[in-house]
């Protein structure tokens, strides 16, 4: 049993499989999340997968400083994404909404809403940067397993802050 | 076929123990393929089974009902019926069968996509709809084709028994069976220029769109064994009859292996093509080449 749960815990390393998930961003960090999966950066090197449905997902990627109107949408999302998972909020905007910061259309910054696990800084942050983002989420993700239940993930006291 | 042979050959060779480590190698096949096509590294080599123990680590949603009853069989049923289908397949001489093991052989190899033309309506998910009508489209356009090359070659050499066929020299019409069952196989395996029914961009994946943890691992284990069977039946027509059990069996695989990288490289190189595309390129042009193949068969049989 010990065996399976070191192999379960390598695989759940070696293969995350993302959601991307916008709430209101202008675009930016989309497409260097995209840039991501390039060949000049090639994240399914690291088993990186982007999936279209968040049922197939591992890691919530969301980018955006979470308008009213995607609030709703993150919860169905979130809730759709089943357990173990993790949450990589990309970009400045879902951190701390950014320049948007105070703007009466804004729900933000995104964990009042749901737990996040890593945040990549950045406006926009570097593919690079969101590879080391998704890496280290997987492997919190792998850390944790099953362990607490999704519904009860505390946020984390210091987040894994990554440096591009 | 005793008993024995026949469980042997479904649990070990090539059944289930050689079958499913050849499935994740042609899932990373097809991967690598299109990576290096793209200019990319990849995956690493063990990744599709990385994402298989994940994907059995994973929870599934809650189900209720009979559709969700059903929702949690079909990949269990197109997981077995790959499985029965590779343990049909002659790679060692003398390995037993039976008269019209060949039918039984495309009956199981029909069965995965009949389970996910059935997953997609009853997830009832708008996406899993629509990729399951296309499913089912698809299905219709590249089997008469695919039916009639089996019965062409079957006709031409005056068996369906598999074992008979690898044995027999293979004739100028066995090549055009061949041939057809190579243009149905990227529809049969959801490649991409025939790549519809499970479209990631426009459909989110089609009929496995409500499908998550160990069930989608199942569909991703019944994606790859339909690779090795579908692969293996045409390595099996193609391949020269050798007597030697392990050089046989060598062949086979090497075979195999060469049609993976083909299909994967056409695959990279090209682009989705649309339903009535794909409708039209089957009933047109293959099924011209099919009844062709068909009527000569016919023909040569009431000439010999």
């Amino acid at each position: 049993m010990n065996l399976w749960n070191k192999l379960m815990c390598y695989s759940r390393r070696h293969s995350p499989w993302l959601f991307h998930m916008n709430s209101g961003s202008c675009n930016g960090c989309d497409i260097e999340l995209v840039a991501s999966l390039t060949p000049r950066y090639d994240a399914e090197q690291l088993g990186v997968r982007l999936e279209g449905s968040p049922r197939h997902a591992d890691i919530l990627c969301i980018t955006g400083p979470v308008t009213h109107n995607a609030v709703n949408a993150i919860h169905t999302v979130y809730d759709q994404v089943l357990g173990p998972k993790a949450v990589v909020a990309i970009g400045s905007c879902p951190a701390t909404t950014n320049v948007f910061i105070d703007s009466r259309t804004l729900d933000g910054p995104l964990n009042k809403h749901i737990p996040v696990d890593v945040f990549v800084p950045g406006c926009p942050p570097r593919p690079d940067a969101i590879i080391q983002g998704v890496a280290k989420a997987a492997e919190i993700l792998a850390a944790r397993g099953n362990n607490p239940p999704a519904t009860e993930i505390v946020i984390a006291e210091t987040p894994a802050e990554v440096q591009p | 076929m005793n008993l024995t042979t026949a469980l042997a050959r479904l649990l070990i060779f090539p059944g289930l123990l050689f079958a499913v480590p050849a499935a994740w190698f042609f899932l990373w096949v097809e991967r690598k393929a299109v990576a290096l096509m793209q200019g990319r590294v990849g995956p690493p080599f063990m990744q599709p089974f990385f994402d298989f123990i994940k994907l059995l680590g994973k929870s599934t949603p809650p189900r209720s009902g009979v559709g969700g009853l059903l929702m949690r069989a079909w990949p269990l049923i197109a997981v077995s019926a790959a499985a029965g289908a590779v343990g049909l397949l002659p790679v060692l001489p003398s390995s037993g069968g039976f008269e019209g093991d060949l039918i039984l052989l495309l009956a199981l190899l029909e069965l995965p996509s009949m389970c996910i033309i059935a997953a997609g309506f009853s997830s009832r998910s708008i996406f899993g709809e629509i990729g399951s009508a296309r499913e089912a489209v698809l299905s219709v356009a590249y089997n008469v084709v695919f039916l009639l090359a089996i019965v062409s070659i079957a006709a031409s050499q005056h068996t369906f028994r598999l074992e008979s066929l690898a044995a027999l020299p293979a004739s100028p019409m066995r090549w055009l069976g061949v041939l057809a069952l190579l243009v149905c196989l990227p529809a049969k395996l959801h490649l991409n220029p025939f790549s519809l029914p499970n479209a990631e961009q426009e459909i989110y994946s089609g009929p496995m769109v409500e499908y998550a943890g160990p069930e989608l691992a199942m569909w991703e284990l019944s994606h790859g064994l339909e690779w090795v069977a579908a692969t293996g039946l045409v390595a099996t027509l193609a391949a020269p009859y050798i007597t030697i059990w392990w050089l046989a069996a060598l062949v086979f695989v090497g075979l195999m292996f060469a049609i993976v990288l083909a299909l994967s490289t056409l695959a990279s190189a090209t682009a989705r093509l649309a339903i009535d595309t794909t409708v039209r390129f089957y009933w047109q042009c293959t099924l011209i080449f099919a009844v062709l193949a068909v009527s000569s068969a016919l023909f040569m049989r009431l000439r010999s």
